[in-house]
């Protein structure tokens, strides 16, 4: 008796989702909008209503089995001592760092570009992750930083190591004056009004024309040398060396390629470590309590204007140090690179990661960035597929893939 | 000459109601929805977007049968939006938000922001990415002339907007006052724990919430594809965020804020662009933003936000 009221009800909830698919999809995929000449016209396609209404159907009537599936274990990383994770850590570096040598160029190409996100989702975890400011114009920052180095270059002929330090000054200084105001606001106010200056930057490297070049950009920017040989197959200056003349090799291209490969790395590295000193120091605790809770924090002292505004200028700094690093990598930046959905898709890689979780956030960019890249030919699923996952992953694991761990001290027993 | 500039400026006033009053009722679902469960609905814009293509696939479908007075198609093309995009309301807020419900603020907002990409490249999948026309159904315009020359040009379709919007705010403001749902909902914007106790179903006032922004958004949708004549799946991020602007500048969570802050940031806007430069009507919103949430967070005709331990 009760299976079978529980039946008619399942069925009935079946039946109601059933519909609500229908009318959910009947606009979009099955009515078609083609042009046909001046007119648009209606050209209906059944079959995919009628599969999307089954799928519904069936995965509504199955729900209880399916909820009752065994809990999936989380991922942990298994524990290895402090020696065993000193070897593990070395032999990883070290891969990173030979393996280029032995892979085709686009391999590495790809790998630098990683790297890049590794270094941006490293800044945005001290900005989400640590101190739980949602910052949504993140992308703001990196374009600071890449604009810093592709103007230097463009009207002062500036090279990339002279223009590194600037490029992540000036984003921090960015950060700095625009956090004064806005870090005051709560949570998602922060995330719009970060959002808006992320827009408003983008907007006016549009505009500005005769500084920035507009949507063109500026374009030929030159790759970093080394200790001041360029990697070029000829001089740009007269009477210069390049890096294959002194070396006496042979030019080959994909040498830069290799090297931006290795200097990348160096970088992420160096974001890596910093920041994982600062979550250690006194900084950094005062980020985490902030984040866990602000009244509390204050009732104990701590300034949380100035705590907040020390993650924010921090990580823009690692946003600046990025960008410059991108604007070598492309060649060329216009603002098409630092849309909305850019700071979506860092900020995806440190959710997915795990906020707070640099070795999560390490491996959510490689996923992130790998991914798409493998999948090309479903190339116009992808930001579909990416929302989804967004969505997906704050209802089953809204503390990402690999959460963040309290260091903590275990007493032997 | 100065009755010329006063021409001018009566056009702009109007250019920028008619852009105002699409925004307030964007502004609608925002502010409702952030009244009752205090979340910002990021794919509130998504909705609007779906709203106008909804829109534009009725007017195609009826297409075929030519001859149906003009009133009609409009009509039917209203109705059948704000229907779908309604439902579409409805199983978002099912989806991706009442399961994380009582969750940190920023699990809901990082859901909303990935519910939002999903459905702009939902469409686009659908419906393709590219610009699809929209046929002018309601040519002409009101012109009011001098006889030098200038004259103020009122499209049909432009009024159209300001009339519906005034129609459904009033009636909404009503609705809101005088119905059980409207008096239900006010008071789960007040107290959802208390409301609840007191035998409100509190869950179907946060869907009622959901699927009234999406029909008001979903009007605002077709209203301006018939005003501007093409869109994409993507116009519903920089409207939504306009729409939210035009909510804090009101003072979210209130309905007449809502609509005075609609129309005070189309005007802002349109002055904007015809006094310094279209290309920097963009940066005047987000400007405006940026400046309201910093110098007064609560909005012209909110609460101030008591912070409580």
């Amino acid at each position: 008796m009760q299976g079978a009221r529980g039946f008619s009800l399942r069925m009935r909830d079946a039946l109601v989702a059933t519909a609500l698919a229908a009318i959910v999809l009947l606009p979009v995929f099955t009515l078609h909008l083609e042009r046909a000449g001046t007119r648009t016209v209606i050209v209906p396609e059944w079959r995919t209503l009628l599969w999307g209404c089954l799928a519904v159907f069936v995965v509504q009537m199955l729900r209880p089995l399916l909820a009752k599936r065994p809990r999936v274990a989380l991922p942990s990383l298994p524990q290895a001592s402090a020696g065993q994770r000193k070897v593990l850590l070395t032999a990883a570096l070290l891969l990173a760092a030979v393996w280029p040598f032995f892979a085709g160029r686009n391999a590495v190409d790809i790998a630098t570009l990683t790297l890049i996100y590794v270094m941006l989702s490293l800044g945005l975890n001290v900005v989400v992750g640590f101190a739980g400011l949602l910052d949504l114009g993140f992308v703001g920052f990196y374009a600071v930083g890449a604009y810093t180095y592709a103007l230097l270059f463009h009207w002062a002929g500036w090279s990339f190591w002279h223009a590194l330090p600037l490029a992540g000054a000036a984003s921090a200084t960015f950060g700095f004056v625009l956090g004064v105001p806005v870090l005051r606001l709560r949570g998602d106010y922060l995330a719009i009004v970060t959002l808006g200056f992320g827009e408003i930057i983008r907007l006016l490297l549009v505009n500005m024309t005769w500084l920035t070049g507009g949507p063109d950009g500026i374009s030929s920017i030159p790759k970093p040398s080394v200790f001041g040989l360029e990697m070029a197959r000829n001089p740009s200056v007269e009477g210069g060396t390049t890096f294959h003349q002194f070396f006496g090799l042979e030019f080959q291209s994909i040498h830069m390629v290799i090297f931006v490969y290795l200097m990348a790395l160096l970088l992420a590295l160096v974001t890596l470590y910093i920041s994982n000193r600062l979550i250690r120091m006194p900084i950094g605790r005062a980020w985490e309590a902030l984040r866990e809770d602000e009244i509390a924090c204050r009732s104990l002292g701590l300034n949380p204007m100035k705590v907040k505004l020390s993650a924010f200028t921090l990580g823009a700094m690692f946003a600046g140090f990025g960008g410059a690093f991108f604007a070598a990598r492309q060649g060329i930046v216009n603002p098409e690179s630092f849309t909305f959905i850019e700071s979506a898709l860092i900020l995806a890689i440190v959710v997915l990661g795990g906020m707070g979780s640099q070795l999560g956030v390490i491996f959510a960019a490689v996923v992130l960035t790998v991914l798409p890249e493998l999948a090309r030919e479903f190339s116009e699923y992808r930001m579909a597929v990416f929302g989804a996952v967004l969505v997906l992953m704050m209802m089953w694991r809204p503390q990402g893939l690999l959460p963040m761990k309290r260091h903590h001290v275990e007493v032997p027993t | 000459m100065s009755e010329h500039l006063w021409m001018e400026l009566a056009q702009q006033l109007f250019n920028g109601l008619s852009l105002g009053a699409i925004y307030a009722l964007i502004a609608i679902g925002y502010t409702m929805v952030y009244g009752i469960i205090g979340m910002i609905n990021f794919a509130h814009g998504e909705l609007y977007m779906i709203g106008a293509y909804t829109g534009l696939v009725t007017l195609s479908a009826v297409g075929v049968y030519a001859g149906l007075p003009v009133w009609l198609i409009v009509a039917l093309m209203l109705a059948v939006a704000m229907f779908v995009t309604g439902v579409y309301g409805f199983v978002v807020e099912q989806v991706a938000y009442k399961p994380l419900r009582g969750s940190p603020r920023l699990v809901a907002l990082i859901s909303a922001i990935g519910m939002s990409i999903f459905l702009q490249n939902w469409v686009a999948l659908g419906q393709g990415a590219r610009d699809m026309a929209v046929p002018s159904l309601i040519p002409g315009a009101l012109r009011f002339g001098s006889a030098d020359g200038f004259e103020i040009f009122m499209p049909y379709a432009r009024i159209l907007i300001i009339v519906v919007t005034v129609v459904l705010m009033t009636l909404l403001t009503l609705y809101i006052k005088h119905s059980r749902m409207g008096r239900a909902s006010r008071a789960c914007a007040q107290d959802m724990h208390m409301a609840n106790l007191l035998g409100i179903d509190t869950n179907r006032v946060v869907s009622f919430t959901f699927v009234l922004g999406a029909v008001l958004a979903a009007v605002g949708g077709v209203l301006i594809a018939l005003a501007v004549g093409k869109l994409n799946p993507f116009i519903g991020f920089i409207a939504g965020i306009k729409a939210f602007t035009a909510a804090v500048l009101g003072g979210i969570g209130s309905i007449p804020g809502a609509m005075l802050g609609g129309v005070i940031l189309g005007v802002a806007e349109t002055i904007a662009a015809a006094y310094i430069g279209s290309e920097y009507k963009d940066i005047v919103a987000f400007a405006l933003l940026v400046s309201i949430l910093m110098f007064r967070p609560s909005g012209l005709l909110g609460k101030p936000e008591v912070e409580k331990v």
